[in-house]
């Protein structure tokens, strides 16, 4: 006779690892993108140059590395160059990127929407609405189905 | 532009019969109905009632007026007129697990394929031994569900794409059916399930493929929005378009270097494809015919005021479809030359579009 038990471990266990055919994300090889050094990004936004300082963050962004201190680094730099910008300046500094650097920039505001600090959020809100008016829903679906986070 | 509601549920799938007199559509149930048309209205002809769940996918061949269907019910059912008109199902031994999602008849209808929840292909063709529809499967290495197929024009290839984000190739050469296949652009040599080429590395499930005429070039959609063509006569350079708008769902080749494609923007889209496989989105085809404000009456005014606060009714999309659109099917013409296509869509609507409506957003310009 089976035995009555008050243990749930069992139900925590995940079955589907023991599933031989379990569909796994295919492992990308981390392109050696180096993050940009913190002086580097800092002394752009010195010599105002903001716009250049973003463009080189997001072409370069750690989308396939697996370092997540990377990408909370690349992360922390995109946002602290994002509150830099004048409101006014967000509409130019978004239309002279790429739609590559358009989906990644979408990523980070996505981001930083899950965890918004208190100045950050009015920020990405401003740079969202810039943001979607050149990269549209597509580009917000593809923060959504893109398997390569940032 | 012929519009026709049949009813609230939403159309899975749609398939014509070669004169176009009769469709067989699927809504999101279990039953399959044949409606034939008159005069302007479309009545209910037939139904098709053996599948125990969902029906996802219907094909009809146009030459032998066969329906294949399949469903979530793991089973596919081969339809045939017979003498006392009805159509009568003979199941297919698909032998797979999960459910069935998509069918197509091959070019010269002596086989079809079936993609499945299982990870497989199944190649079905008739066994005159037997007197039943047996099938091959294409296993490796698809690693999860296959959502849509297209044949080859030459019969033996077929392009499938997956949840695994991946387009891939087979050869579904059935030596017991048929002679060798020669070689050509995808491959030289080609036993049965061979993966000849894949492509890949797009972020969403890949929802339509869709061969050319010739079979050269293979276009697709997937659901992070982007419309891809590769293109094998050039050495498999491959062009990629990045939408602003929400994911196709499925595509067509209107002309030699434009595809029509559509799904959850409700709207009809169309992209130019140049030789080098740059795509450029061209427009929306189903430009609206908004009603203009200024035939709401007071009466109507005040009521909405009261029911939803607002002065205007805005509940109605701008676009023809009022949801998703589901598929698209060669309605007149054949591929690169499509003069009629036709769209179901959630909304329960069926879309007859003819060549001046698909062409009406592009202005002057020819297709």
């Amino acid at each position: 006779m089976s035995k009555s038990t008050s243990t749930t471990i069992f139900r925590k266990v995940n079955i589907d690892e023991f599933d031989e055919n379990n569909y796994q994300d295919e492992v990308v090889e981390a392109d050696q993108v180096a993050v940009p050094a913190e002086e580097e990004i800092e002394r752009l936004l010195n010599s105002k140059k903001n716009v250049d300082a973003l463009q080189l963050l997001l072409r370069n962004a750690p989308i396939t590395s697996k370092n997540q201190v990377d990408k909370d680094k690349a992360h922390q730099l995109v946002i602290r160059v994002l509150t830099m910008f004048k409101a006014s300046e967000v509409g130019d500094a978004v239309n002279s990127l790429d739609s590559n650097s358009i989906d990644i920039l979408m990523k980070y505001i996505y981001r930083e929407f899950a965890a918004p600090s208190e100045k950050s959020a009015s920020v990405c809100l401003t740079w969202h609405e810039k943001v979607y008016a050149v990269g549209g829903v597509g580009s917000i679906i593809r923060v959504l189905t893109d398997r390569k986070g940032v | 532009m012929e519009k026709h509601s049949f009813g609230l549920e939403p159309i899975t799938c749609h398939a014509w019969n070669k004169n176009r007199t009769q469709v067989a559509v699927s809504a999101n149930s279990q039953e399959v109905d044949i409606y034939e048309k008159k005069g302007t209205s479309w009545n209910k002809k037939y139904t098709l009632g053996e599948h125990t769940q969902r029906v996802t996918s219907i094909d009809w061949a146009a030459n032998s007026n066969r329906i294949v269907t399949c469903g979530s019910d793991r089973n596919a059912y081969v339809w045939s007129l017979n003498g006392n008109d009805e159509w009568k199902p003979s199941l297919v031994i698909l032998r797979i697990n999960r459910a069935a999602t998509c069918v197509r008849w091959s070019p010269k209808e002596n086989k079809f394929a079936v993609g499945s929840g299982a990870r497989l292909v199944s190649i079905c063709y008739f066994e005159d031994d037997n007197d039943w529809w047996v099938s091959k499967h294409i296993k490796k290495p698809i690693r999860s569900t296959v959502t849509t197929l297209d044949w080859h024009p030459n019969n033996m290839l077929l392009a499938c794409g997956s949840t695994d984000f991946k387009v891939r190739v087979f050869s579904a050469y059935v030596k017991d059916i048929e002679t060798k296949p020669s070689s050509n652009t995808w491959g030289t040599k080609m036993p049965f399930g061979v993966c000849l080429k894949e492509f890949g590395g797009g972020g969403g499930w890949v929802h339509s493929v869709s061969f050319d005429k010739i079979g050269d070039r293979l276009a697709w959609c997937g659901h992070d929005s982007t419309l891809t063509v590769v293109n094998g006569a050039s050495d498999f350079a491959l062009g990629h378009c990045v939408m602003k708008t929400l994911p196709c769902l499925t595509l067509q080749w209107m002309g030699p270097s434009t595809i029509i494609a559509a799904g959850h923007d409700c709207e009809l889209m169309r992209f130019r494809v140049d030789d080098k496989t740059k795509i450029t989105f061209e427009g929306k085809v189903s430009v609206a015919q908004k009603k203009s404000a200024g035939t709401v009456s007071a009466m109507a005014m005040f009521k909405n005021l009261d029911k939803r606060a607002t002065a205007d009714d805005d509940s109605k999309k701008a676009s023809v479809h009022q949801n998703s659109i589901n598929q698209l099917f060669i309605h007149t013409g054949e591929k690169e030359a499509i003069a009629k296509l036709s769209s179901v869509g959630m909304d329960g609507q069926m879309v007859i579009w003819n060549q001046s409506s698909l062409e009406a957003s592009l202005g002057n310009m020819k297709i």
